[in-house]
């Protein structure tokens, strides 16, 4: 066990996958000289040099066509878009090419690929750094959606992300890099499964990547108040745990979900839909849900902690669902 | 490779080939049509009909294991690296026997077996995966081509430029193949490019660029292996621009009025198989038996692929949800 930031988490778990298999590679926008935009990648060209740390230009849409190309030629990529909101140039990549080419071809091609992203507000970076847009890929049948919320997820999912033969998006939270925490060297995530943060019984707390810990704070302010709260941290974005999600709400009969993006078509309003499709009769409260105010994240500090979810808010829209 | 064998040489058995490729996709497209005005083919069929030449004489200098990329007017491209006639029109059918399993119909021809990745229906879209397929044989040594067909529609879409500066950046073993038939859909070249000279922009990369006349065989066949000696004597990428035209409209939806039939007439005088056809059998490299045992050929292999299609089956509805992931993870 040693002590390690997030950061640090997924640059061993990128070094730990080089040195295992000669055919993964990093590329992306200043995944090199720079060090990495959030230093995730700091000492890795010098470790593995230029041909497998790769600084590509500002050319979101063909790098990332490249490293599906790559995945259909053998190799196993990892291509790093610096924020989901510039993953916007790349999208056609990734919907047409990188989701379709499996089915398309009948099946006879895969796409190994994996596409980190850093996602989020909370950085005072206004609109075109700050959205999460996690919940968007999540609509797209033929990719898998992973959100480390831990340190631990975001050291052990990089591995079974490269192993699978599909193409994986990693979203990685900005405000996470700095959390630390101990993990094992050799940690193995299973990519398939949500997992319960903190058990309780009054109520069911669902969300994942950055809203975990303001989620976690808010079961412990709720327990001041003796209530019982349960969190499900989601984990893997597509495809949902539906049978995690389903555990527990008929559990504790009553849920809030708490997601990052706006309300309007969010994950959390799939989650919504689900629930209410097969665990309708087990609920004792209309179902609530904490996401971001529709409008793109503002600049001005107090106005973009407005716009975001809250550990306050969160505790609110728990007591009304109980009636408190 | 030597000077001498980048000379194409017209042996009588050279010329036949180029004539029955050439032959090949025309006659398979005719029925095409016609086998669309009947419903049995639906969804967006794109012709080639007028282009033979450029896919079969940059085909000539492709390898076995060279892999193509193309658009979604790729049924010539598919049958010339290989893909069976039966499984491309089977596929055009939506049958289960299709070369995508009738999941991609005639806009996303697939095959791994003769490398061909597509059939991409969307502008541009193929470029990087060819940029991305060719960086992967050169991580792993391999000394492949990835030939990436296109139209000129394309040169104005970013991924264009960003393929080609990526391609040049890292010296990858692509050949960029710009069909250009003048039109986009219904918009002439010079009503969407500033420069009108593809090779042009392709230079501007540093990328050997070269424009030759796609109406040609001889000449695309030509060009495409000093293309790919340059490629592989450099270790970059190179470009070629051919010069064509499409005799029939955009898809069978188009009523063409961006263009007058005398335009159209003109382009036909020098249609790539009339004119190779016409050449050969006054020069006495083909005589007119030659082109009759062609035909027949050509009209047996497309009756079969015909066949084969109707004879083809339906995949059962609760296979819906296959190929979307792998079956088993790990
Ligand atoms: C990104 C994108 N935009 C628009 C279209 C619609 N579209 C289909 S074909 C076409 C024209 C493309 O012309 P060109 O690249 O010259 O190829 P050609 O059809 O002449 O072979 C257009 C606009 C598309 N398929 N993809």
């Amino acid at each position: 066990m040693t002590q390690v930031s997030y950061r640090e988490a997924v640059r061993g778990a990128i070094r730990m996958a080089m040195q295992a298999d000669e055919r993964v590679f990093l590329m992306g926008e200043d995944v090199g000289h720079y060090g990495g935009c959030y230093a995730v990648s700091q000492g890795l060209l010098d470790e593995f040099g230029p041909e497998r740390i790769r600084d590509t230009p500002l050319s979101e849409s063909a790098f990332t066509g490249a490293g599906i190309g790559a995945a259909l030629g053998g190799m196993r990529p990892i291509v790093e878009v610096m924020t989901c909101n510039f993953s916007l140039l790349s999208i056609d990549q990734i919907m047409n090419n990188a989701a379709t080419i499996r089915h398309m071809s009948g099946g006879q091609f895969t796409v190994p690929v994996v596409i980190r992203m850093a996602t989020g507000g909370g950085r005072q970076l206004a609109a075109q750094h700050s959205h999460s847009l996690e919940g968007w890929y999540a609509h797209i049948p033929g990719i898998r959606v992973l959100a480390p919320a831990t340190v631990e997820d975001a050291a052990g999912m990089l591995a079974p992300a490269l192993d699978d033969p599909d193409p994986v998006l990693i979203f990685e939270n900005a405000l996470l890099y700095n959390d630390t925490a101990d993990v094992d060297d050799a940690v193995a995530v299973d990519i398939d499964h949500a997992v319960i943060r903190r058990e309780g019984s009054d109520i069911s707390l669902i969300t994942y990547g950055g809203s975990l810990g303001k989620t976690l704070a808010a079961a412990e302010e709720l327990a001041a108040q003796d209530i019982s709260a349960e969190v499900l941290d989601l984990r893997i974005l597509r495809p949902l745990d539906e049978a995690a999600i389903l555990a527990t709400v008929s559990k504790t009969q009553r849920c809030v979900i708490v997601d990052e993006g706006w309300r309007s078509g969010s994950l959390a309003a799939e989650i919504m839909a689900r629930i209410i499709e097969h665990a309708f009769w087990t609920l004792d409260a209309p179902l609530a849900r904490v996401c971001s105010e529709e409008v793109p994240v503002p600049y001005a500090r107090h106005l973009e902690e407005a716009a975001l979810p809250s550990t306050e808010k969160i505790v609110a829209a728990a007591l009304a669902v109980l009636g408190r | 490779m030597s000077k001498a064998a980048l000379k194409v040489r017209l042996t009588r058995e050279h010329c036949r080939t180029l004539l029955h490729q050439m032959l090949r996709v025309r006659r398979f497209e005719e029925k095409c049509a016609e086998l669309y005005t009947q419903e049995k083919i639906r969804g967006f069929l794109h012709l080639y009909i007028g282009q033979e030449a450029v896919a079969t004489g940059v085909m000539q200098a492709l390898g076995p294991e060279d892999a193509v990329v193309a658009t979604y007017r790729e049924h010539g491209h598919a049958l010339l690296k290989g893909v069976s006639a039966e499984a491309i029109m089977a596929e055009m059918y939506g049958k289960q026997e299709g070369c995508s399993r009738g999941r991609g119909g005639s806009m996303h021809l697939f095959d791994a077996r003769t490398r061909f990745y597509g059939g991409n229906a969307i502008v541009a879209g193929g470029l990087p995966i060819a940029v991305g397929l060719a960086l992967a044989d050169k991580l792993a040594g391999r000394q492949r081509v990835t030939a990436c067909f296109f139209g000129e529609g394309a040169a104005a879409e970013g991924e264009f430029h960003e393929s080609l500066n990526l391609a040049a950046l890292w010296r990858l073993p692509v050949l960029f193949v710009c069909e250009n038939n003048l039109y986009a859909m219904g918009t002439a070249l010079d009503l969407s490019e500033s420069e009108t000279s593809i090779a042009a922009k392709a230079a501007c990369y540093r990328i050997g660029s070269e424009t030759v006349d796609g109406m040609d065989v001889v000449a695309v066949e030509v060009a495409a292996r000093r293309a790919i000696a340059a490629l592989q004597e450099a270790g970059a990428p190179q470009f070629l621009e051919c010069r064509t035209y499409r005799f029939r409209a955009h898809s069978m939806y188009d009523p063409q009025l961006y263009r007058t039939k005398d335009e159209v007439e003109q382009w036909k005088e020098r249609g790539p198989i009339k004119r190779f056809q016409e050449w050969a059998l006054a020069s006495g490299e083909l005589h007119a038996n030659d082109v009759h045992e062609i035909e027949k050929e050509v009209a047996l292999e497309v009756a079969q692929a015909v066949a084969v299609a109707e004879a083809g089956t339906w995949e059962p509805v609760e296979h819906l949800l296959r190929h979307v992931g792998a079956e088993q993870r790990i």
